[in-house]
């Protein structure tokens, strides 16, 4: 992936790389050598050997997607898939690495922690490298770790529930993600459970060229419910670095899961994730996912409503700027009777930036008495900007009452000249019809989060100005 | 010295079309002048192009504002030099709290003043003065306003801004009686505090309640007439046809 990328101006503040040592890494490239050796490091049983096979197979097999993002300078050759930053996930700050443990708190995340987290994992590259969850949390029976640890202590429900929501064969970023998984949350909830702050995770790439494939699995028992938030972000370089972690997530009958993501890639990182959940009787299933960062992001939030009852919201927020082409949206797939689906999605495009809305919303035939609502907004901030929608809908039952609502705006002068007529400069006023504009997401994030959301939109649309 | 808004042979409109045929006026610091005329006579071109909307255009004239070229002034400037509009017809601004949007235009308005727990209180204050509820802040700007909140939302802003210079553009029209009362009040008091009011009215039913130093009638661009108490009196029994004859 030696492509020169064009100089961005955007103000990005989590650039900075560190020069580590890293405790093992593969050669560059991908081969059935690779797999096996990630496999072997990890001292994996045989079954996830031959999972992990299994998905490098079908990833050669399979063609790159051709429907969405332009994929041809990811050159999978030039790509390096496994480093280890350090020996072991530590479990208080102390025991990760010193360059490590300062990246994380230039991120922030100790003090956050200390705040108002129910626990925290942060992954650098290719591993874990710190987890800790609250002892009363522990006590209850809640279990968040890294996955690999996961495949070690909990290896019977690991393997119920892995690659049971994403096969392998799903798509070629699966098949990858599989051969060569490493990382990743793994986050169980008992019973009646309920966790009030958010669990949160972290993922930092640090190398250049480098991919990161977590793979994060997470289970919801029965009437629990709990609030999982990720962030991530990586240097600024010029070549670039690909992420495709798959994420399953089972909400079992009356669970309520909430799943916030803010995506903050750099823009030289191509980000192409497989998300899907499946919601049980009377569950609710949240996607809260905020994409305003990488150079080329596919994500498409899924909420399998499997049980009767079951219920998902699911709000994508997406930003691109000049370089930046996010295709992102959401999917229902309504199999039960009494389901109900809300998609929301909201775009911003600026300086030459890109949104797609790809959605799918699906009514199988047998799944009576569905309310769906889908409602896309793009706002334009000029004219070199694009976006667009693609909304396919499969509706087999005719007792379905779907509604969808599509805009597509730019910032009227009008309001430009009411905010400035209260002596706002154009940024600002522009900025505020922006936040305004994406509200509807930020009201729904813990008010720490909403502070820096907001921060790191107004540093974008000040670095993407014209 | 106070500060006074000198408008000075102003022409303007829109693309080719001349909407404003030679107007002057000037207003001081604590004066109330009213600026009447029938509908499509120039009234909210004239607030319009004072804030330098970009729809508008000016042919020729200057408006002075404390003897500065306020035309040379980008919108937000002429706000931050302290000349506000209450607008006929504010805008909406979805998912925008009326809470945040006070805080950042009061801050940037009046930069030297605090904006915490002082700003907090004034709010109350005039919230209190204006009749508003408290759940008012916490809505977004404009959106689902009645056309009474609308304008009290426009008088509320004056008053926390405190401007030199005010025009506020038919704050009146569509008010009932006791909003009018609530808002004229309002009005007069920020006269006495020191603003000078612009204020444009297609009714004299306001001139009940707020008493203009000076009335102007616009007719066709121009200014018609300019007079005192009885020229408005002359006008609610006359109506504006007798100004158009005479013009």
């Amino acid at each position: 992936m030696v492509l020169e990328q064009e100089t961005v101006n955007r103000e990005y503040k989590y650039g900075f790389r560190d020069d580590i040592e890293y405790v093992y890494r593969t050669a560059k490239g991908l081969s059935e050598d690779v797999v096996r050796e990630i496999s072997g490091l990890k001292d994996e049983p045989e079954w996830m050997l031959k999972m992990r096979l299994r998905g490098y197979s079908h990833f050669l097999e399979r063609v790159m997607p051709d429907w969405g993002g332009d994929l041809d300078d990811i050159d999978f050759d030039d790509i390096r898939y496994y480093l280890k930053p350090s020996e072991k996930e530590g479990r208080s700050w102390d025991e990760v690495p010193d360059k490590i443990r300062e990246t994380f708190d230039r991120l922030g995340i100790p003090e956050a922690e200390r705040k108002f987290l129910a626990g925290v994992g942060a992954q650098y590259d290719s591993e874990v490298v710190y987890h800790k969850t609250l002892k009363h949390l522990e006590e209850q029976g809640v279990v968040f770790m890294g996955t690999d640890a996961a495949l070690k202590e909990y290896p019977e429900i690991f393997k119920e529930y892995f690659a049971t929501l994403v096969p392998p064969e799903d798509n070629k970023f699966a098949a990858l993600n599989t051969a060569v998984w490493s990382g990743g949350s793994f986050v169980y909830v008992p019973k009646g459970v309920k966790v009030e702050q958010p669990l949160q995770a972290y993922f930092r790439i640090n190398s250049e060229n480098m991919g990161q494939f977590e793979r994060t699995l997470i289970i919801g028992d029965e009437d629990c419910q709990f609030h999982y938030i990720e962030g991530c972000t990586a240097p600024t370089y010029t070549t670039n670095s690909l992420h495709a972690a798959v994420v399953e997530v089972i909400a079992k009958p009356g669970a309520i899961v909430r799943y916030t993501t803010l995506q903050n890639w750099s823009d030289n990182v191509y980000n192409l994730v497989t998300k899907r959940a499946y919601a049980y009787e009377n569950s609710t299933v949240e996607w809260v996912d905020a994409n305003i960062g990488s150079r080329l992001t596919m994500k498409y939030p899924s909420v399998y409503l499997v049980g009767k009852g079951a219920k998902t919201e699911i709000l994508s927020v997406a930003y691109a700027g000049k370089g930046m082409h996010q295709d992102a949206g959401a999917k229902a797939i309504h199999l039960a009777s009494d389901t109900q689906s809300r998609i929301t999605s909201k775009s911003v495009s600026q300086n030459g930036g890109r949104v797609t809305y790809r959605g799918h919303l699906a009514v199988a035939k047998g799944a009576r008495n569905v309310k769906s609502n889908v409602r896309c907004d793009a706002l334009m901030l000029d004219a070199v900007s694009r976006s667009d929608t693609y909304p396919y809908m499969d509706i087999e039952e005719e007792d379905a009452s779907i509604t969808h609502e599509a805009t597509v705006g730019k910032i009227s002068e009008d309001v430009l000249y009411y905010l400035m007529s209260r002596g706002l400069t154009e940024n600002e006023a522009m900025n505020m019809v922006v936040l305004g504009f994406l509200e509807i997401f930020t009201k729904e994030l813990p008010m720490e989060y909403a502070v820096e959301f907001n921060r790191l939109i107004k540093m974008e649309i000040e670095g993407n100005v014209g | 010295m106070p500060i006074q808004l000198d408008i000075l042979d102003l022409h303007a409109g829109i693309e080719e079309k001349k909407i404003l045929r030679g107007i002057s006026l000037s207003v001081r610091q604590g004066e109330i002048h009213a600026l009447m005329g029938p509908n499509g006579s120039g009234k909210s071109t004239l607030a319009y192009v004072l804030l330098g909307h970009p729809g508008y255009r000016v042919f020729d004239g200057q408006v002075l504002l404390d003897g500065e070229d306020l035309l040379a002034m980008d919108t937000d400037e002429r706000a931050r030099r302290g000349l506000f509009l209450g607008f006929q017809y504010p805008t909406d601004l979805p998912g925008v709290k009326m809470r945040r949007f006070l805080r950042e235009s009061y801050r940037s308005i009046r930069p030297e003043e605090p904006d915490g727990e002082a700003f907090d209180a004034r709010v109350q204050e005039e919230l209190g003065n204006l009749d508003i509820d408290d759940t008012f802040l916490g809505r977004y700007v404009n959106q689902g306003f009645s056309g009474g909140e609308k304008k009290r939302a426009e008088v509320l802003q004056m008053a926390l801004f405190r401007p030199p210079l005010a025009v506020m553009d038919e704050t009146d029209s569509g008010l009932d009686i006791d909003s009018l009362q609530v808002v004229s009040d309002a009005m007069n008091r920020l006269a006495q505090e020191g603003t000078g009011i612009l204020l444009i009215t297609h009714y004299q039913r306001i001139l009940r309640y707020i008493v203009p130093q000076e009335v102007h009638v616009l007719i066709d661009g121009r200014i018609a007439r300019s007079g005192g108490k009885g020229l408005a009196a002359k006008l609610e029994k006359r109506g504006y046809d007798w100004l158009r004859e005479e013009a």
